[in-house]
């Protein structure tokens, strides 16, 4: 087996106690006892603040080349979104897709200029991900850079973030729109970029510092004061897959794959057909015009049990029917939640299914998603 | 957390503790840590035989699913019906108050063999350093 990668926080994690797991070739922290483990984690991110290293996430920078538009044209050609839309500043969910319609990756695409793109990729995929932009932006006048082990990437989530990273820029957060970004001093590091990003369904942001790692865990103890008038904690893999699932966020190998087509994972709205021609539209208009065979769909249990990755999904004669991409307990809801790929006929709002656990038939229902859906408050009264 | 003197330990991180013919079964503490938070506890009902080294129900954490094993055989007579609401016991009372089942022994053979709570902890501890080098 070969050696697992690191990222430059990983004896801070260890020195912390967190259990480490092998996440895609990655030794990442799952849980931090010392923060009550997963659900008061889960429980610290729903309710005020946690901070997630998630340095293992690639960075692929796509600039301009000898004339202007370049960039612009390249990352049109290999994401399904419409970056023409975007300002310098804002930010898009959007996913590179093969020429059969389905998932190389997804991707939140930056507009760092008029023709300068960040894209930040998914851990497991990197190598991948970042061959098939070289592959697929050749006839482009761009330059593509690998930046991914130049950043150290921190989240901080949660309804308290904002009053967390306050105290650690001078940048008005404020100004800052959900899914835009800018550039600002952050513990005395200039030109840090500041997004209000994440994978957690709360408000929060994602800071990009250099990978270094006597600053990266400078950074990291210095959100971690900040932050301890709010009850911070570190959390890991583990609650930020509950988060995210309670969201209905998707996840690379799960609800999403090369086998499976944006219209079958239900990203519609993030795919742009009227943009002009990109790699995986014409796939998509034949499924399109072809009708779907399966969708995603969130379940809750009604028998006791848990839904788990890959378990089956069948009707009620026990004949299959689907396959679960991902399960579990909700920290939130207090349920057993799950994804799964159904057929059409078994979409509707209250449609009852099965799940096999272990040999049983347990039984489910078709519920709305996303499972949990933020509160939008009122801004917060200003402390003068 | 200390491991009682007075129980028998096994590779898979169950401990039973004999009087008599009659014995009582539950996971380790070293076990209810590397789980996480349990949240669903599956067990066997009362005439439900067990055997050891096999599998007799299932512990599940936020993100896993454990087996349990037997470490002995005989035939269960009580199951600890606080587990289905208060799973969570699993991780604050692993030897006491969350034990799982209470079994009547058919063939006690088995148990010298397994690990008494001075071997268990060097076990544990040899098991960490494998997983931290």
């Amino acid at each position: 087996m070969s050696e697992l990668r690191k990222t430059p926080l990983n004896a801070l994690h260890r020195r912390l106690g967190a259990k480490m797991v092998n996440f895609g070739g990655w030794d990442m922290p799952v849980e931090y006892p010392s923060s009550g483990g997963l659900i008061a984690e889960h429980k610290a991110v729903r309710g005020s603040v946690g901070v997630f290293d998630v340095s293992h996430m690639g960075d692929i920078r796509i600039h301009g080349g000898r004339h202007p538009g370049g960039a612009l044209a390249a990352v049109q050609h290999i994401t399904m979104n419409d970056v023409s839309k975007l300002a310098t500043g804002q930010a898009q969910y959007s996913a590179m897709l093969y020429p059969e319609g389905t998932f190389v990756d997804d991707v939140i695409v930056h507009r760092l200029g008029e023709d300068d793109f960040l894209l930040v990729i998914n851990a497991g995929t990197r190598e991948k991900d970042i061959h098939w932009v070289r592959e697929n932006t050749k006839r482009f006048d761009c330059v593509v850079e690998d930046l991914s082990d130049a950043y150290t990437q921190l989240a901080i989530q949660g309804p308290r973030a904002a009053d967390v990273l306050r105290k650690l820029t001078d940048t008005d957060l404020n100004g800052i729109k959900n899914y835009w970004f800018t550039h600002g001093t952050v513990c005395g590091l200039k030109n840090t970029l500041i997004a209000r990003t994440g994978y957690t369904g709360e408000d929060g942001f994602e800071i990009y510092v250099p990978s270094d790692a006597a600053t990266s865990e400078k950074v990291w103890n210095q959100v971690m004061e900040a932050g301890r008038g709010f009850g911070i904690v570190p959390c890991g893999l583990g609650s930020r897959n509950t988060l995210r699932l309670e969201s209905k966020m998707a996840l690379y190998g799960h609800e999403i794959s090369e086998k499976i087509n944006v219209w079958e994972a239900g990203l519609d709205r993030y795919c742009k057909m009227e943009k002009g021609d990109f790699l995986g539209r014409a796939a998509l208009e034949l499924a399109k015009s072809n009708g779907l065979t399966r969708a995603l769909v969130g379940i809750e249990m009604i028998d006791r049990g848990i839904a788990r990755d890959e378990y089956r999904c069948c009707n009620e004669a026990g004949e299959p029917i689907g396959v679960v991409t991902s399960g579990s307990p909700s920290p939130t809801l207090g349920k057993n939640i799950a994804l799964a790929y159904v057929p059409p006929a078994f979409s509707a709002m209250g449609t009852v299914l099965y799940v096999e656990i272990r040999g049983q038939k347990c039984k489910a229902q078709v519920v709305p998603t996303p499972f949990y859906k933020r509160q939008k408050r009122a801004a917060a009264p200003r402390v003068t | 957390m200390a491991y009682p003197k007075t129980y028998r330990y096994t590779k898979e991180h169950e401990w039973i503790e004999v009087k008599g013919e009659l014995a009582t079964i539950g996971i380790t503490d070293h076990a209810q840590h590397e789980l996480g938070d349990v949240v669903f506890v599956e067990l066997p009902k009362p005439g439900a035989k067990i055997e050891a080294g096999k599998s007799f129900g299932t512990v599940e954490s936020v993100k896993a699913v454990s087996e349990i094993y037997a470490p002995a055989t005989g035939e269960v007579i009580e199951a600890n019906g606080e587990l289905q609401n208060s799973p969570e016991k699993i991780n604050s009372d692993p030897h006491g108050a969350a034990w799982l089942i209470k079994v009547r022994l058919t063939n006690a053979s088995g148990i010298r063999d397994l690990m008494d709570a001075a071997a268990y902890e060097a076990y544990i501890a040899e098991k960490g350093k494998e997983t931290s080098a």
